[in-house]
């Protein structure tokens, strides 16, 4: 058996003579009978770490997907983004990795200005003022932007463009259980939100994606202008690499910035953790959910970083914080830092550039093919949904043999009855990052071919 | 003569106590640190791909450094940051425990860490084998029936947890109003009760600094929707009469919830199933040793008894056959993360579960309270318990005594152990006691860590009879002095772009 205990047997009697017990049984001597497990816990025995290693890497073992076996051709807001060795090991610097919360300013300077600069640029990717911390995801994000517009509103209706990635609005209905926000989820036509018929009256907010999740630029202007009309939020979710070279939110006159931080050093992960970014106006930052780290100076006058605006926080405020998140998501904060200090002003263009040429130069080749279609209308930027003539899971099954993983199907990821696009079955959600070299692309492009005949 | 170069060096003296310039003060225009992959991807201009109106006017300025100095400036950083690998961290209610690098490898392997979430299921097998893995082995740590692994930390499971609550009552057409919560509970309890929509009833603890059975009696009533618990509770003190507890909020019909925070005083010694509970969440950054990051990221999977187990959130992996495969629980809340959860945190802790197994898991926690009753002993003349008996795996200290002797508070305490090279443990909580130090020394420090700290606050309280003053002014040796907090609040600024004026 392992484990990481370093007391001697004979440490461990002295110990309990100071205690004033017999045994480590018997520091539980005041827990009652009833309620004690008989026997031990139902679980295999330890093992030492290099037994353990056959064991833990059989796991891995049973994927077939990941990135050595299969060129990823999937997005759906989780992106295959070079990470440089660089930015492993600087993010992966244990001192950043086993910190807790910087609780104690004076011995957690350099946590907190990783944020501060985390914060910097979030916030100029967004073009607005402040950013905080970070949040889980980009589905907390929406979700605790929703909260913040409830606040300033006073009001629960939420206008959610079907644009807005299928599972953050999917994670917004489980939360206005709780809340009681109205969620209105506004339908696409064509891969654009049809806000016509839409009634601004006692709307607290207006979501809509920037680019759509289905890889669609919409005029966030007509967004913009019903939030107007209600005197609500005006909350835009954005991919922060095409955030790179785009309008910003903050110049469409967004109110709230929330994006996925994923694409910023962080691994694909099967999902988590990621990131999620949230930036807004100065006018609404006492209702910012979260950590928000501060400069300041020391005793002496020295610069200094601190968390600030702490009224706002749960383990101040209590029931009536502005949140109830606590442990964030500080490490992945400091990676996109990193990664972001390491592809610069030149390098962040250069990425979403390439991400387009590569998403633009397959969806020429794919629409050449037989049996594929456009399943949307309009500018995409590094992403498009294609209306397949075969099922698209069948599709990635039969690219998959062919060691691509050719996009997500969309039935996959939507819900039944979903208003953002009709018969996903037959719809395949396909993006390209600048890792995809021409011949993959090409490859692929015969594979399709191959899948439809 | 040569003209000086413009700019900041990146590199101010090693470890010394200078400010850090920021990524943005070193930044030269035009220096560079990416490489990309030759793609052979025809490179057509941005203009051609995308209508001008949407295209920014200019590129958002992001830092402009070589590799090296990235290097120089990330790592200075860490050089001013305290952490659990540098030194013990007794943080109270926060388990900062020795993180073992094996589950970072496990975390690491591309083989897991560079699987898309949306990769099929019958491509992910070995993904949806470490859910269902980890989710039997937390149930049988738990003693409940499901889990779900969506939740991303500690609060996160806590509000899935009352929507969970919320949507058992409903389903029985049962309207109910409010939790219960102790007056000892983290602040994420209430602020998690406010966002599930119900109101925080706050219940006193007694003269033991448990629940108090019978001014909880006096708030139950059919209203009530369930109680939210940490067991050992906030002070570190097991809730001895738990058994009460439970039948009194089942009587009225609500349900327990147990607040995983201080799990890692009781694993494989008392289950939280066979206290009563019905709604578990742990905290697996603390309890599992997963790595804090500095503020995160955690996992915080939440497991129920059998009547809750339809009301999970979906997708869940499952057995199906020989393999896995994504089912969602038939009247679902819904999904609480944008994917599958915190998946790498998962791994890592499956990992730590793994190399423990059932003995190993038993002896984490005795040695935990093991740890904490070491030192309330050994403090005892100098920082008496809020509660003098037997503790779990952290102790309340107070600093009173020295605040009424010398007028040294329990934060100049913690300010000056920053200085002897010591995280500080965690101040003035739980609310309810007076000048609190909370110390939680976890399993892995050794007696000998624990005896220097305990010489460290004796020094501590030495200096308190000489130097008070000297105490309300440490710490002198970190990176900075003690920070203006209200200066950074009056006046935000948040980035490197707000105005200083």
């Amino acid at each position: 058996m392992a484990d990481y205990l370093p007391h001697t047997a004979e440490e461990v009697a002295s110990m309990l003579a100071l205690v004033g017990v017999d045994s480590l049984e018997d520091l539980y001597a005041h827990v009652p009978d009833v309620v004690r497990l008989a026997g031990g816990l139902d679980l295999p025995a330890g093992m030492t770490e290099p037994d353990a290693a056959a064991l833990v890497a059989g796991y891995g073992s049973r994927n077939l997907a990941r990135a050595s076996e299969l060129v990823c051709f999937a997005g759906a807001g989780a992106y295959d983004h070079e990470v440089p060795p660089v930015v492993r090991a600087l993010a992966g610097r244990s001192e950043f990795v086993t910190a807790y919360t910087p609780y104690q300013p004076e011995v957690a300077q350099g946590v907190l200005q990783a944020i501060f600069e985390y914060q910097t640029l979030v916030a100029r990717l967004a073009g607005l003022p402040i950013a905080n911390a970070s949040l889980y995801d980009g589905a907390s994000a929406l979700v605790e932007a929703l909260n913040m517009a409830h606040g300033a509103t006073g009001r629960s209706r939420m206008l959610v463009s079907s644009g807005v990635h299928p599972h953050w609005r999917a994670v917004a209905r489980t939360f206005a259980a709780g809340t009681g926000h109205e969620v209105v989820e506004v339908p696409l036509v064509e891969g654009r939100t049809d806000w016509s018929g839409v009634d601004p009256e006692g709307v607290a907010a207006v979501v809509v994606a920037y680019p759509n999740y289905l890889g669609v630029l919409e005029d966030p202007a007509e967004a913009r202008a019903l939030a107007d009309a209600a005197g609500g939020l005006l909350v835009v979710a954005g991919d922060p690499v095409a955030a790179g070279v785009l309008r910003s939110a903050g110049s469409w006159g967004a109110d709230v910035f929330v994006g996925e931080g994923q694409p910023f050093g962080t691994a694909l992960s099967f999902g988590g953790p990621y990131l999620g970014l949230f930036a807004c106006t100065e006018a609404q930052v006492r209702r910012l959910p979260g950590r928000i780290v501060g400069e300041t100076l020391d005793t002496e006058g020295r610069r200094a970083y601190v968390t600030t605006l702490r009224a706002r926080e749960q383990d101040i405020r209590r029931e009536k914080a502005t949140s109830n998140v606590c442990t964030n998501q500080t490490l992945m904060a400091v990676t996109a830092a990193v990664q972001l200090g390491w592809l610069g002003t030149q390098g962040l263009r250069e990425v979403a550039t390439r991400c387009a040429q590569g998403a633009h130069y397959l969806f020429d080749e794919l629409g050449a093919l037989e049996g594929v279609a456009p399943a949307t209308q309009g500018p995409f930027f590094r992403e498009f949904a294609l209306r397949l003539r075969h099922p698209a899971r069948e599709v990635v099954a039969r690219l998959a043999e062919a060691g691509i993983l050719a996009g997500v199907a969309l039935d996959a990821l939507v819900a039944p009855g979903d208003r953002s696009i009709e018969a996903p079955e037959e719809v395949l959600l396909v993006t390209v990052t600048e890792r995809r070299t021409r011949a993959e692309i090409d490859r692929y492009v015969d594979a399709m071919r191959g899948a439809l005949q | 003569m040569t003209a000086s170069p413009a700019g900041r060096a990146s590199s101010a003296p090693l470890m010394g106590r200078d400010a850090e310039p920021t990524l943005f003060e070193i930044s030269v225009p035009g220096r560079t640190a990416y490489q990309l992959r030759t793609t052979d991807v025809p490179a057509r201009p941005l203009e051609e791909l995308v209508p001008a109106d949407h295209l920014a006017e200019s590129p958002v300025a992001v830092a402009e450094v070589s590799e090296r100095d990235l290097v120089a400036h990330v790592t200075r950083l860490s050089h001013r940051q305290f952490s659990v690998d540098l030194g013990m961290y007794p943080l109270g209610s926060c388990t900062m425990k020795y993180n073992p690098k094996f589950c970072d490898a496990v975390a690491a392997d591309p083989a897991l860490a560079s699987v898309h979430p949306a990769t099929p299921a019958a491509l992910a097998q070995g993904w949806l084998e470490v859910f269902v893995d980890l989710e039997e082995r937390l149930c049988a740590i738990t003693g409940m029936a499901a889990a779900t692994l969506q939740p991303a930390a500690g609060a996160a499971g806590e509000l899935t947890g009352l929507l969970l609550m919320r949507a058992y009552h409903e389903s029985r057409g049962d309207v109910r109003r409010r939790v219960i919560i102790p007056d000892s509970a983290h602040g994420t309890n209430p602020a998690s009760v406010t966002l599930g929509g119900y109101e925080v009833t706050t219940v006193p603890s007694n003269d033991r600094g448990l629940v108090d059975l019978e001014a909880l009696r006096g708030v139950l009533g059919p209203d009530v929707a369930g109680i939210m618990l940490t067991n050992p509770n906030t002070l570190g003190l097991f809730e001895e009469e738990i058994e009460g507890i439970a039948a009194a909020v089942h009587e009225v019909g609500g349900l327990l919830y147990y607040d995983g925070a201080n799990l890692n005083a009781i694993l494989g010694v008392v289950r939280p199933g066979d206290m009563g509970f019905d709604i578990v969440h742990m905290n697996l950054h603390k309890t599992f040793a997963t790595p804090h990051g500095g503020g995160g990221p955690g996992a915080g999977p939440v497991a129920v008894a059998a009547h809750l187990v339809d009301f999970l959130p979906g997708p869940r992996a499952v057995r199906e056959g020989e393999g896995f495969a994504w089912a969602t629980p038939a009247r679902s809340i819904g999904r609480v993360h944008g994917w599958h959860g915190n998946a790498l945190v998962l791994a890592r802790a499956l990992a730590y579960i793994h190399v423990h197994g059932a003995e190993g898991l038993t002896r984490v926690a005795q040695h935990a309270v093991l740890n904490a009753n070491w030192l309330r002993r050994r403090l005892a003349a100098i920082l008496p318990a809020a509660h003098d008996r037997m503790c779990m795996h952290e102790c309340t200290l107070r600093a009173t005594p020295l605040k009424d002797a010398y007028g040294v508070r329990a934060l100049d305490v913690a300010k000056a152990l920053l200085e002897e090279g010591f995280h500080a443990p965690t101040v003035y909580f739980p609310l309810i006691v007076d000048e609190a130090l909370m110390f939680e020394p976890t399993e892995t420090e050794s007696p000998q860590t624990l005896e220097a700290l305990a010489q460290a606050i004796e020094r501590i309280a030495a200096r308190a009879a000489t130097d008070p003053e000297g105490l309300h002014r440490a710490p002198q040796t970190t990176p900075v002095a003690r920070v203006d907090e209200a200066r950074a609040a009056r006046h935000l600024i948040a980035t490197a772009d707000a105005s200083r004026t």
